[in-house]
């Protein structure tokens, strides 16, 4: 199990070398340098300033050198500086990781609630009029365009009631806390609806399994109550697949809510990702997109270990 | 099924018959009416029209020829792809199954969409493309199609490598074998027939995956760009006019979660009647 964890860790970490390459030779390829901004900024510049610019920037130099460059700055705890915010990367980044687990921490509880109850009251009564109902309304939740179904909130509860608040993070200088949980609110519901319907997908099949097994018959013959047996015996080890469906879906935590951050200019990572792409500011893209990957991956690896863990048949070797 | 199926075939024959319809009618989807724009339903445009006063009905019906034409392009292409990667790591096995299946979780474990958008943001004339063709529209089409390959191929691949390396140890493969039948003999006659029935569930499923993939980058600003629409991005034009004009909206949302909840409920049905046994897909 060592043996595994370690060697996998090996490989996330030879993967992040060769994304970093990889992700650094394709900013280089997006419209537009560092340089180019500074001329559209400042019309007095010569093409001698570009020249000597180029030059203490490093852009003249060929990509590998700029790479190692910039590689050898990362390891020694460099992250440079963000063109678009004007602060150090490493600075940026942590806020915006906490904002991003917030809103999807409150939406990942909140969807998987929803769905243990709706998947295993749909698996008790399967091929009734209650299992059809739950069953489409969980292909209308993966059916649905993330970004549709924010407008649609936004304009009736945002526009159309006032009820609540269509942007931003809220909380102001005081931080209250009462207007932050307010501006959550829409973002989080957007995401919770559109992921309750795979969840509960996950737990409805998983549960159908776990109730057709022996040991509940056996259960069920010993005289266990209805309730003891679904939520006892048989959702543990329906737990054994959702489990490892939840810590799959953990690994996408980081950059999951592009849409929804960027629909609620709610600031977290996946805002900042794609802001820094389109911005062209190239630290803190790398720097943004590299820790996104390692959290996906790191989240991968902890799918396979709970596995393991919670079933004791499976060894990795 | 037959309704689903029903209704699919519907959503596409209204969008192949755009132009057809809009020849007859005498009327262009593309044509600007500054004096008409935001007019609600009438006898000339059902649906109304947008905010340049084109009809929306025929809109519709051009958008749904693109959306489906790249998820039905997409999806067939990155099923050939994953099957060709499939086949040759599930029947060659060894090192070459190793690093083929190496690759494929790799691609998975990515976040994907961060990295799309880093690909979809590309200046295609740095990479030597030229001006012209960069900027023409079928290049936007034919970028998202490779997008979506990019990303959907991992599941196609995976199903026939598992389908490939349980047929190929089956007896009529060996007697294939030993009968001296060439290897792409025997991918072709004997092991891709076993694989069809969950290749075509996967593929169908993807199809709405693509559509919808199609309409977060058009809503990013990098799908489908003018001239060309697609639901995806008349979606996105409605955004800013959402609250003057919310059915601008409603419209093309409506076709997308429409046409993604059929493929999605026909891909659940033909996996149910092609193996009763199978788990719900999430």
């Amino acid at each position: 199990m060592i043996r595994f964890t370690v060697i996998r860790l090996v490989e996330i970490t030879a993967m992040l070398v060769l994304m970093s390459f990889v992700i650094y030779a394709l900013i280089g390829l997006m419209p537009g340098d560092p340089i180019d901004l500074m001329l559209s900024a400042d019309p007095h510049l010569t093409t001698a300033d570009v020249a000597r610019l180029k030059a203490l920037y490093g852009v003249d130099r060929p990509l590998l050198e700029r790479y190692l460059a910039w590689a050898r700055a990362v390891l020694s705890g460099d992250l440079g500086y963000s063109r678009l915010f004007l602060t150090p990367v490493a600075a940026t980044l942590p806020p915006r990781l906490g904002n991003s687990l917030i809103l999807m921490g409150s939406s990942f509880v909140i969807a998987f609630a929803a769905s243990l109850g709706l998947g295993v009251a749909a698996a008790r009564r399967p091929g009734s009029r209650f299992d059809g109902a739950v069953n489409l309304a969980c292909f209308a939740g993966v059916s649905m365009p993330t970004f549709w179904l924010a407008l649609i909130l936004i304009l009736v509860f945002a526009e159309e009631l006032h009820w609540l608040p269509a942007s931003g993070t809220g909380g102001g200088e005081t931080g209250d806390l009462a207007d932050r949980l307010r501006h959550l609110v829409l973002p989080v519901a957007t995401l919770a609806v559109t992921s309750i319907g795979g969840y509960t997908r996950y737990v409805r099949a998983a549960m159908r399994d776990a109730l057709g097994q022996d040991h509940i018959r056996t259960a069920r013959a010993k005289g266990a109550s209805e309730a003891r047996v679904v939520w006892h015996h048989a959702l543990r080890s329906a737990m054994v697949p959702v489990a490892t469906i939840l810590a799959l879906s953990f690994g996408t935590l980081v950059s999951g809510a592009l849409v929804t951050e960027e629909m609620f200019a709610y600031p977290g990572m996946g805002k900042l990702i794609f802001d820094a792409v389109m911005g062209n500011d190239y630290n803190l893209a790398l720097a943004a997109l590299l820790l996104a990957s390692a959290v996906t991956m790191l989240g991968n690896l902890a799918a396979d270990l709970a596995y393991a863990w919670l079933d004791p048949r499976v060894t990795y070797s | 099924m037959r309704v689903l199926l029903g209704l699919l075939l519907l959503i596409a024959a209204a969008a192949l018959a755009g132009p057809l319809v809009a020849h007859l009618l005498g009327a262009d989807p593309a044509a600007v009416d500054l004096l008409h724009r935001f007019a609600g339903p009438s006898a000339t445009h059902p649906l109304g029209t947008d905010e340049l006063g084109r009809d929306m009905l025929l809109r519709l019906m051009e958008g749904g020829r693109v959306s489906l034409t790249i998820g039905v392009a997409a999806a067939l292409a990155a099923a050939a792809v994953g099957t060709a990667v499939g086949l040759t790591a599930g029947y060659l096995g060894g090192w070459t199954d190793r690093v083929l299946m190496r690759l494929t979780d790799g691609v998975i474990a990515l976040p994907l969409l961060p990295l799309l958008i880093v690909l979809a943001a590309l200046d295609l004339q740095k990479i030597g493309i030229s001006r012209g063709l960069a900027d023409s529209p079928g290049i936007s089409l034919a970028r998202i199609v490779m997008l979506a390959v990019l990303v959907m191929w991992t599941t196609a691949a995976r199903l026939v490598r598992g389908a490939t390396l349980v047929t190929r140890s089956r007896d009529f493969v060996r007697a294939a074998q030993s009968l001296g039948a060439g290897v792409p003999h025997i991918l072709w006659r004997h092991i891709l027939p076993n694989v069809m029935a969950p290749l075509v569930v996967a593929t169908t499923l993807s199809v709405g995956d693509i559509i919808l993939l199609e309409s977060v980058l058009s809503f990013l600003g990098l799908g489908v760009q003018p001239p060309l629409a697609s639901w995806g991005s008349m979606l996105s034009n409605a955004e800013e006019l959402i609250t003057s004009s919310p059915l601008l909206a409603v419209y093309p949302g409506t076709m997308i979660f429409l046409t993604v909840i059929a493929c999605n409920l026909l891909g659940d049905a033909l996996l149910q009647r092609f193996d009763p046994r199978a788990p719900a897909r999430g």
